[in-house]
């Protein structure tokens, strides 16, 4: 630490710290724009100047920057000194020179860096009276917006997209005051992370275009802290709600986990929550019927209380549900009966995985560690498309030896342009090991793309080499071997080396290997990390609580050991053999469907119960790291949609079974003294006893507005079309029911006006009971436009309300980034000790996985592939757009998704008579399928890639064997 | 006198081809370097000659020389550079050097390199420098046949291998950080001096940029000495200078001459006064980024030092004369349109202050200047000085206009208050 002085004030400070980014954690308010926490500094902008003495004799002082000044014992500056004021001002003169002056239609304005800036400036008067500069703007794709003429040509978004994310197609292009940051020519934005443009950006350019198609500002989004669903990594996120309906997700900070960066599936998948296609009220099938028809919740409870006392009743859960979700579940059916609702792949993948973290002396990063790894190893897991954060991470990892050559030539760290000007295109060593291409390739040191059982061997070899204990792998070719060699001297040379693997090859020897060079290389000290991504968001979480795949499940039903499933949040023709699914089907009496979506598996369900999304529950996730999560309901929801785990308490209530879960909490507090692994799940946030000063914490905005209008039934946004729902009226003149003290409910009703009962869930349009709406003219309904009071939530320490604590909450409670004088994003700031450190008080969640001391090797190694004359292997290809199960429900992902298609080895394809773009016909156990063929050289031979997950392949068991033919004319 | 950069130059416009330069006393300096003396006593020699850089700041050669880290553990490969983007207003000199005599630039690279112990040599040169590319292409070619480039130079066990590289072309690769951006295949940008390029240079190596005109000089410091070259002076500053003049004066030109040689005499002597029927206004001593200097400044001595005590600098050596016939705010407003066009855009002064200076000073000439439009130039021009700006453009394009403020206020002025340039009548 170092004394510094600003102002005159003393301070201390870490040495060599960056001068802005020590001001900033100092809580001075110094305006910025070029400079970013995780970018560093270029003194692009020259916005934070300030004044810097020689010592406290010196009055004349020089103009610096200090995002390019460190921070030196006695280092003497000013933040207030009249010149470096003025000098500030001017910047923003500057920049306004060519800005629009029009705040008030801007996406970004309430939000807006600029802005905020502007301000703390004290800029107020432009004297600039020339012509305006103007650009065209791009079309970039579904996700962003561009409106290049807001541009202050700080150069963070080529920053962020070219240096940090590895992006090629967006490029500063000009000179002066013509520079454009844009693409060659319009198209789709290709880089996996470019929705971190929106709030990399610090004004209007780069915007959120499916924010945009329906727009609300920032202060009249209702927030809380969530967690991403949308693969195993557990990205923080903060979604925003508005009338019903999740507008946008933005970056929550986590130091260890997400950092400021979130992956564009991540991003722009919640678009499920508001799907046509969600169920909002329970659905009954009457014996003998083919259709469902609503239900009121009394009835659909009733009947599911009568399903769950009959015999044998058997719960398949999710690993896309809570913790709480599916331990209510199995609460219901008993351990016994509960099947953790993944793939027979996965689930044994995931057994496998946790009994590695959690026996073996290897250590799950997070992915702040594994952006530290100086030599990195990933053995097939294709991590851009199966766990996209980490291939960002894993970008970073690679620029260590890029750090390390300009700390040796003394250039702080933060100082990225000086980094790069030295270190130029340094890489740490990153090596590639996976069935075919990924989006890493370009930064590894080598790659290599062989078949599942050879990644497998690969990795054995290395482990080999690291530590001659670790078994041989027999019959190794010399290619692989010196390639293992390769491998295995830069990952012992590193200080801290890193395994990634995963499910994603669907191998569990390939998850062994890797786990054999975790522990080769841990032997002399620490535990070596070894991240093994989980294929979903639960995938842990589920699997701790025990319980077999589906398969089991299937089978028993079929075999009719079972009468009546229970399906939590699952769609089973995603998971399984579709014939198979059918079977078991079949073979049960009674199927319960409790799921958010409608799907194939809830077309089949005798009742199904609607269930709230994340944004409208709150529950625990647990991430491929072994980090449980809490996530809050954003809103209270539209319809009948509730917890899963309140849907099975109720029904279990009704049966006279109720096991007392009130709120959250105490569905926590069960799980946690039911499952020791789980334990910790509590800590994962405050409990919803949890008050500040006595109170709650808003999920609004104190500018939040509408409220009234809102409460009282009157939408004051027209403009928005509520989900047209069976037996709803669209959210609007709404009679409603006032059940305050004051009300005249029973007058209403006695009347025979068809009145709302709002008191669950208060703001939202409700399922009106009575199809028949008489409104002739002079039967105006009456409206009350009474303020009602805000729904209630027994299971968290959050309101929805604008009304509570103001000040600052812990870190897992944090609704929203907002500080005085600091409305953007960029807010976060006062929330962390030191910017770009951990949030005040400590990150959120809890590590459920922590190293064994097994140091038992696996030596199951798998003979090499072989291929077959008249069978190909067949691989999955992930794609981070159509893989996954719900973000295709959001229409700007769907645009993103590619077709269904068959990949192939050239040299296979000709031998095929197969070229580019033909049809051929993939004959697998699961069924044939036609799909163009695409010819790709980095598929071996032998082998042939399908898109995982995808309407049309999901459910297909792969790897595994298939015949290929040309298309056979009818 | 002695004029030894020019002394080659035919009149013809033809260069001396390698027969004719070796004839001259060509790449003696090269064998001398190379196999008579270390890389140590080369640098030596050129530090003690007091050559000072000749692209405008003068830096002394010898001593950023010295900065280069050699020997065996030193990282390699390290790299030289001549800067021979010459596109400073009013500046020419680097031009006539390469056509008139490319052999010695070239000599004077390799035994530059030999002294930093470079591995590979670049020369950046200008676009538009058509006929010296031709004329470095066939000298370089023909160094490479007699030995002079390429592995093992003259049995040495030194090597060097050069290369031409023609700019796409922008003013900002003049400057030493962006040009090795721009050679590098990235947006020409300046570097933060945070590195020295003898440490970190092109691509994180240990690199050396000098000017065209100073590693012309070298291969006569090492033919004669420190001492000699010294002599060749008037002023602390060794050697001889290529000075030019522009503008309105009866011989414009370049000529070699002593360094120091005054003001007056260039202009007086060398350029033969002013056109009959017009009168020196002011002139700008050293290209178009160097604040103007008066009639009462002509007896100073055109050295770096001389020219900084009256408020300007040298820099190139090159004038540019200003009339009493031309509109002294069109001329600022022609000069503050090229920075403005040139600057690279990286920081906000400079790309967004010039174009609004070049807008009001295109204002107040047209005639539709304000009244506080003055006050907002000097204050403009503050925040566009040294320590607001990224580096040296924007000062640079504020030299002339702050010392164009201070000695024409009276112009301003009028173009203001009579709602006309008083020159368009």
């Amino acid at each position: 630490m170092v004394t510094i002085h600003i102002d005159n004030q003393s301070y201390q400070v870490e040495a060599g710290a960056n001068l802005l980014q020590a001001c900033l954690s100092l809580g001075l308010d110094l305006p910025y724009f070029c400079w970013h926490p995780a970018l560093g500094a270029v003194g692009a902008c020259r916005q934070c100047a300030v004044k810097q003495f020689k010592d406290e004799n010196d009055s004349r002082g020089r103009i610096v920057m200090a995002c390019l000044t460190p921070a030196q014992e006695g280092l003497r500056i000013s933040i207030a000194d009249p010149e470096a004021h003025a000098f500030r001002a001017g910047v923003i003169e500057f920049l306004m020179e060519n800005h629009p002056h029009d705040c008030p239609v801007c996406d970004e304005g309430g939000e807006c860096h600029l802005q905020d800036m502007t301000v703390m400036t004290g800029h107020v008067h432009r004297r600039y009276r020339f012509a305006k500069r103007t650009f065209r703007n791009q079309y970039l794709g579904p996700f962003l917006n561009h409106e290049m003429n807001r541009c202050i040509t700080c150069y963070r978004c080529v920053r962020f997209y070219r240096d940090y994310a590895g992006g090629r197609d967006l490029n500063a292009m000009a000179s002066h005051n013509h520079v454009y940051f844009g693409r060659i020519e319009d198209g789709v934005l290709e880089n996996e992370f470019s929705g971190n443009l929106a709030e990399v950006c610090p004004t209007g350019v780069f915007t959120d275009k499916t924010f945009k198609a329906h727009y609300t500002r920032k202060w009249d989004l209702q927030t809380a802290p969530s967690i991403c669903v949308h693969c195993g990594v557990g990205c923080n996120t903060l979604p925003g709600e508005r009338y019903g309906t999740l507008r946008r997700i933005q970056n929550r900070y986590h130091h260890e986990v997400n950092g400021y960066f979130l992956c564009d599936r991540g991003r722009y998948g919640h678009g499920f929550v508001n799907s046509e296609k969600r169920l909002r009220q329970p659905l009954l099938r009457t014996e003998g019927s083919e259709t469902v028809a609503p239900v009121s919740p009394t009835e659909a409870l009733a009947h599911l209380a009568a399903l769950c006392a009959g015999p044998t009743v058997i719960g398949i859960g999710s690993p896309r549900a809570s913790v709480e979700a599916n331990f209510a579940l199995q609460k219901l059916v008993g351990p016994e009966r509960f099947f953790n609702g993944m793939s027979a792949s996965d689930a044994g993948l995931t057994r496998l995985i946790l009994d590695i973290l959690t026996r073996r002396p290897v250590r799950s990063p997070s992915l702040h560690d594994m952006e530290q790894a100086d030599a990195v190893l990933v053995l097939g897991e294709d991590v851009t498309n199966t766990a996209p954060r980490i291939a960002l991470s894993l970008r970073q990892a690679v620029r260590r030896a890029a750090l390390e050559i300009a700390g040796a030539r003394h250039v702080p760290l933060w100082h990225d342009g000086a980094v790069r000007d030295a270190a130029q295109s340094a890489k740490s060593p990153l090596f590639v090991a996976t069935h075919s291409a990924t989006r890493l390739d370009d930064v590894a040191a080598e790659t290599w793309h062989a078949a599942p059982d050879d990644l497998a061997r690969l990795g054995f070899a290395v482990a080999h080499v690291l530590n001659p204990d670790a078994p041989e792998v027999p019959g190794l070719d010399a290619e692989t071997a010196a390639l293992a060699g390769r491998i295995a001297l830069s990952l012992s040379a590193a200080g801290r080396p890193l395994v990634v693997s995963g499910t994603g090859c669907g191998s569990p020897a390939v998850i062994r290997a890797a786990a054999n060079v975790a522990m080769a290389l841990g032997r002399t000290g620490q535990p070596a990390e070894l991240c093994l991504v989980a294929p979903e968001c639960n995938s842990f979480g589920a699997a701790l609580l025990g319980g077999e795949g589906i398969d089991a499940a299937l089978l028993a039903l079929e075999r009719g050991e079972a009468e009546t499933a229970i399906v939590l949040e699952n769609d089973l023709y995603r998971r399984a053999d579709r014939a198979a699914i059918d079977r078991a089907l079949q073979a049960a009496k009674h199927l319960v469907v409790i799921d958010h979506l409608g799907h194939a598996t809830a077309a089949q369900a005798e009742l199904v119960l609607p269930a709230a999304t994340f944004a409208e529950s709150s529950g625990t996730l647990v991430s491929s790291e072994g980090r449980a999560q809490r996530f809050f309901k954003v809103f209270a929801g539209n319809g009948e949609a509730r917890e899963s785990w309140r849907w099975l308490e109720e029904a279990q209530r009704a049966a006279g079974r109720g096991n007392g879960f009130d709120g959250l909490d105490d569905v926590i507090a069960a799980c946690a003294a039911a499952h020791p692994k789980l334990q910790g799940i509590a800590h994962a946030a405050p409990s919803a006893k949890f008050r500040l000063l006595g109170e709650k914490i808003p999920r609004q905005p104190h500018r939040y507005s509408g409220r009234t209008a809102m409460l009282g039934g009157i939408n004051p946004d027209w403009s928005v079309a509520i989900l047209p729902l069976p037996h709803t009226t669209p959210h609007g003149l709404q009679p409603v029911a006032d059940r305050s003290p004051l009300g005249r409910a029973g007058e209403g009703r006695g009347e025979g006006v068809p009145l709302i009962d709002t008191s669950a869930k208060g703001n939202v349009p409700h399922p009106n009971p009575s199809p028949a709406r008489g409104r002739g003219a002079n039967e105006r309904p009456q409206i009350n436009i009474h303020e009602q009071k805000p729904p209630n939530d027994p299971d968290t320490p959050l309101a929805f309300s604008m009304e509570g604590y103001g000040g600052a909450a812990p870190a897992a409670l944090i609704p929203v980034y907002w500080a005085p004088s600091w409305n953007s994003v960029q807010a976060l700031n006062r929330f962390q000790d030191e910017v770009g450190g951990p949030l005040r008080g400590g990150d959120p969640g809890v590590r459920l996985i922590e190293p064994g001391a097994d140091w038992i090797w696996f030596s199951e190694i798998p003979a090499a592939f072989q291929r077959r004359a008249d069978e190909w292997l067949i691989v999955p290809l992930y794609h981070i757009f159509g893989s996954e199960e719900l973000s295709p429900q959001a229409p700007a992902v769907a645009e993103r998704c590619p077709r269904p298609y068959l990949a192939m080895n050239p040299a296979d394809a000709d031998a095929l008579g197969l070229k580019a773009g033909d049809q051929a016909d993939l004959r697998l156990p699961e069924g044939a399928l036609r799909l163009p063929v695409e010819l790709r050289g980095d598929i071996a031979p032998g082998m042939a890639g399908l898109p995982a997950g995808l309407e049309g392949t999901a459910g297909i068991g792969l790897p595994g064997w298939g015949k290929i033919d040309r298309e056979t004319r009818p | 006198m002695e004029k030894p950069l020019t002394k080659n130059f035919l009149p013809n416009g033809a260069f001396p081809d390698l027969a004719a330069y070796e004839l001259a006393g060509g790449y003696q300096a090269l064998r001398q370097a190379l196999t008579r003396m270390t890389p140590a006593e080369v640098t030596q020699a050129v530090t003690d000659s007091n050559l000072r850089g000749r692209g405008g700041a003068g830096f002394p050669t010898g001593r950023k020389w010295s900065s280069m880290p050699i020997g065996a553990g030193a990282p390699r490969p390290r790299y030289l550079v001549a800067n021979a983007d010459e596109m400073e207003p009013g500046t020419f000199k680097d031009r006539l050097l390469i056509e008139g005599d490319p052999h010695q630039l070239i000599e004077g690279m390799i035994v530059s390199a030999y002294a930093v112990q470079a591995d590979v040599a670049y020369i950046f040169l200008r676009a538009e420098y058509t006929r010296a590319a031709q004329c470095l292409r066939q000298a370089i070619a023909e160094a490479y046949g007699a030995g002079y480039l390429g592995g093992n130079i003259l049995h040495s066990g030194y090597g060097l291998e050069l290369y031409l590289h023609i700019s796409a072309g922008r003013y900002m690769c003049g400057e030493s950080s962006a040009l090795m951006n721009a050679l590098e295949g990235r947006r020409a940008t300046p570097r933060d001096k945070v590195l020295r390029s003898t440490d970190s240079g092109l691509w994180g190596k240990p690199t050396v940029v000098n000017n065209v005109e100073t590693f012309c000089n070298v291969p006569h410091i090492v033919t004669h000495g420190a001492a000699w070259y010294k002599a060749l002076s008037r002023s602390a500053d060794g050697g001889t200078k290529i000075y030019g003049a522009s503008g309105k004066i009866k011989r414009p030109g370049a000529w070699e001459l002593p360094m120091g040689t005054t003001i007056r005499e260039l202009l007086e002597e060398h350029a033969g006064g002013m056109m009959d029927g017009f009168a020196l206004r002011a002139l700008l001593p050293g290209g178009a980024s160097t604040e103007f200097v008066l009639d009462e400044h002509l007896d100073v001595a055109m050295d770096f030092d001389s020219v900084q005590k009256v408020g300007s600098r040298m820099g190139t050596g090159t004038l540019v004369v200003l009339d009493d016939r031309t509109c002294p705010v069109g001329m600022l407003r022609n000069l503050e349109h090229f920075f403005a066009q040139e600057s690279c855009g990286w920081c906000t002064p400079c790309r967004e202050g010039l174009p609004w200076i070049e807008h009001v000073l295109a204002a107040i000439e047209e005639g539709r200047g304000e009244a506080g439009d003055l006050d907002m130039l000097a204050r403009q021009a503050k925040f566009l000085g040294p320590g607001y700006t990224f580096c040296a453009l924007a000062p640079g394009a504020m030299e002339p206009l702050t010392s164009g403020l201070k000695y024409f206020r009276e112009d301003f002025e009028r173009h203001i208050g009579e709602r006309r340039c008083p020159w368009r009548g």
